[in-house]
């Protein structure tokens, strides 16, 4: 049986990795979805297969979490998808954390000794785990808006945090040479992991999210593998090393999106500390009447949308391709650019865009895009600010300097759907605002796109 | 033991390799089902909860610990696929509208 067990987890690890190959290509990533799924549940039922286990509590267990699960699947709506990731990051981290605690007391009650191959993996499951799970929760409290998105910065927090690395690194030191009769450093372990998780990500601003909720999907496949390690297990380990691996990638081409390092992003609290102030965007906004918008779009041969977190928060997403196909009857071309930090987490506004129904070989990434605006009749920038701002290009000073962004102002038209005058998220000024073919819709995103929707269908 | 924990590690340290290779071919299109559904996958953490939650003689904190580690494992695995789903049903080319 018991090698039946260990074959049956061969085959669980198989099919995640053809779910994740089938992930490379939008016509079979629903399938791919599917094997891995399937995979789970063969890795499931071959562990109750073991001898010897009671069901009672696993049954109770795999209720609750199913309907839970199963209900907030079902109801979270596309915009908040962020946090949902977040959210459920956070539980596969306490998951982890739980398996290391349990199997470390179970040791404790039937083992004689729990040997360095066994306290040092739980030591980093509960370390990783429990950063994994209060970072989390603080970037779910983040994204869905329940804490402030604002980078809280302290003094010496820095200073701060490497003591009490070092502090859990030195109680880690201390368990795992003598897991026996630690258990008190055990805790403290425990403790300082949820108070690092909470440390390492308050200081994050919202902008930056995208990077974190990449590196805490890391952490969570880690979090697993450790936990493979702690019960010798193989399927915990390939699956859980996929999972770090993805997360890092995602991490690597979150920073360089914006053109910054990972330390600079955990570290600098990103829009609050001051550095060198930037000259101040010179001149005066133009501002535009939907209805003169829709002369120029009317005219226009093609039109981009580059849309934002903005077109998230006001849901304009639908009214947006209801435009889209608009303009697509009345000749024009239609493209969406989606840079690649658009939004609160990889790949954002492409799921938006899906729901709303855009076939997606009308989305096109920022360096495809690029070489084609200066063609471009009209560029309309929905909800978006940081990822457009020439700033990036031209002015040194500037924060966000040397970070790539979608070239709008090559344009030959510039349409900036924004509520105010206010600055993006990063806090930065935009000098794209007093180009000269820049013209400002000001006004709620769908308000607004819904009016030059209106303006196209009385003319028919 | 010694021995086995080499081939974990081992096994470890080319899945690390593989993983990089799978993932950097993912558009980023797919980016944020990608990020659901390895989510759902890192939920794999379920069989150490099972075999936490199950296994007799460990006391009762050993299996009440593990059966909130099958109930947080169980709300990854469930909602991390089921999403991921939904999502990449939504996905449509031109030729399907």
């Amino acid at each position: 049986m018991g090698s039946l067990i260990q074959l049956a987890y061969i085959v669980a690890s198989v099919l995640f990795i053809l779910g994740l190959k089938m992930l490379s290509s939008a016509r079979t990533a629903r399938r791919g979805n599917l094997i891995s799924s399937i995979g789970m549940l063969i890795a499931v039922v071959a562990t109750l297969c073991n001898g010897g286990m009671q069901y009672q509590w696993i049954i109770a267990g795999m209720l609750v979490g199913g309907g839970i699960g199963a209900i907030a699947a079902v109801r979270v709506p596309m915009t908040s998808m962020p946090e949902f990731v977040a959210l459920f990051n956070g539980f596969g981290g306490i998951a982890s954390l739980l398996v290391g605690w349990a199997e470390y007391q179970r040791g404790l009650a039937t083992e004689p000794s729990i040997g360095i191959g066994v306290s040092l993996p739980i030591f980093l499951a509960v370390l990783i785990g429990g950063v994994t799970f209060t970072g989390s929760m603080v970037a779910y409290g983040k994204l869905s808006g329940k804490l402030n998105g604002k980078p809280i910065l302290f003094k010496g927090q820095q200073f701060a945090n490497g003591a009490l690395m070092l502090l859990a690194v030195a109680l880690g030191v201390v368990y795992v040479v003598n897991p026996e009769a630690t258990y008190a450093a055990f805790i403290g372990i425990v403790a300082l992991s949820f108070v690092l998780g909470v440390l390492a990500t308050i200081p994050i601003g919202g902008a930056d999210m995208p990077v974190v909720i990449s590196l805490l999907n890391s952490y969570s496949g880690l979090a697993a593998c450790a936990a493979g390690f702690v019960i010798g297990n193989t399927v915990l380990i390939v699956s859980g090393s996929l999972v770090g691996a993805s997360g890092i990638i995602l991490t690597t081409i979150m920073c360089k999106a914006m053109n910054r390092s990972l330390t600079n992003v955990l570290f600098s609290g990103f829009g609050a500390a001051g550095g060198s102030v930037s000259a101040a965007a010179q001149g005066e906004a133009k501002p535009i009447s939907a209805e003169d918008a829709f002369y120029v779009l009317e005219a226009a041969q093609s039109v981009v949308f580059v849309p934002g977190y903005g077109m998230a928060v006001a849901q304009a997403q639908h009214v947006v391709r209801e435009l889209g196909e608009l303009l697509e009857k009345n000749g024009a071309e239609v493209k969406y650019a989606i840079h690649p930090v658009a939004g609160r987490m990889p790949g954002h506004m492409n799921v938006l865009l899906a729901e709303a129904n855009v076939p997606y070989e009308q989305l096109v990434e920022m360096d495809d895009i690029n070489p084609h605006l200066p063609t471009v009749d009209v560029a309309m920038v929905i909800g978006a600010n940081d990822v457009v701002n020439p700033a990036a290009r031209e002015d040194e000073n500037s924060p966000i300097y040397g970070m790539p962004i979608i070239n709008v102002d090559e344009a030959k038209t510039v349409f900036i759907l924004k509520r105010s005058m206010a600055s993006g998220f990063a806090g930065v000024d935009n000098p794209l605002f007093f180009k000269e073919n820049a013209r400002m819709l000001f006004g709620d995103a769908k308000a607004s796109v819904q009016e030059l929707v209106n303006e196209f269908k009385s003319i028919d | 033991m010694g021995e086995y924990m080499v081939l974990l590690v081992f096994a470890f340290v080319l899945s690390i390799f593989l993983g990089f290779e799978l993932i950097s071919k993912v558009p980023s299109q797919l980016h944020t089902p990608l990020m659901s559904g390895s989510n759902a996958i890192s939920g794999i953490t379920i069989v150490g909860a099972l075999i936490a939650a199950g296994e007799v003689g460990g006391g009762w904190l050993s299996v009440l610990l593990g059966t909130l580690a099958v109930a947080f494992a169980t709300i990854n695995v469930v909602g991390g696929y089921l999403v991921t789903d939904r999502m990449l049903g939504m996905f449509k080319h031109k030729e399907g509208r």
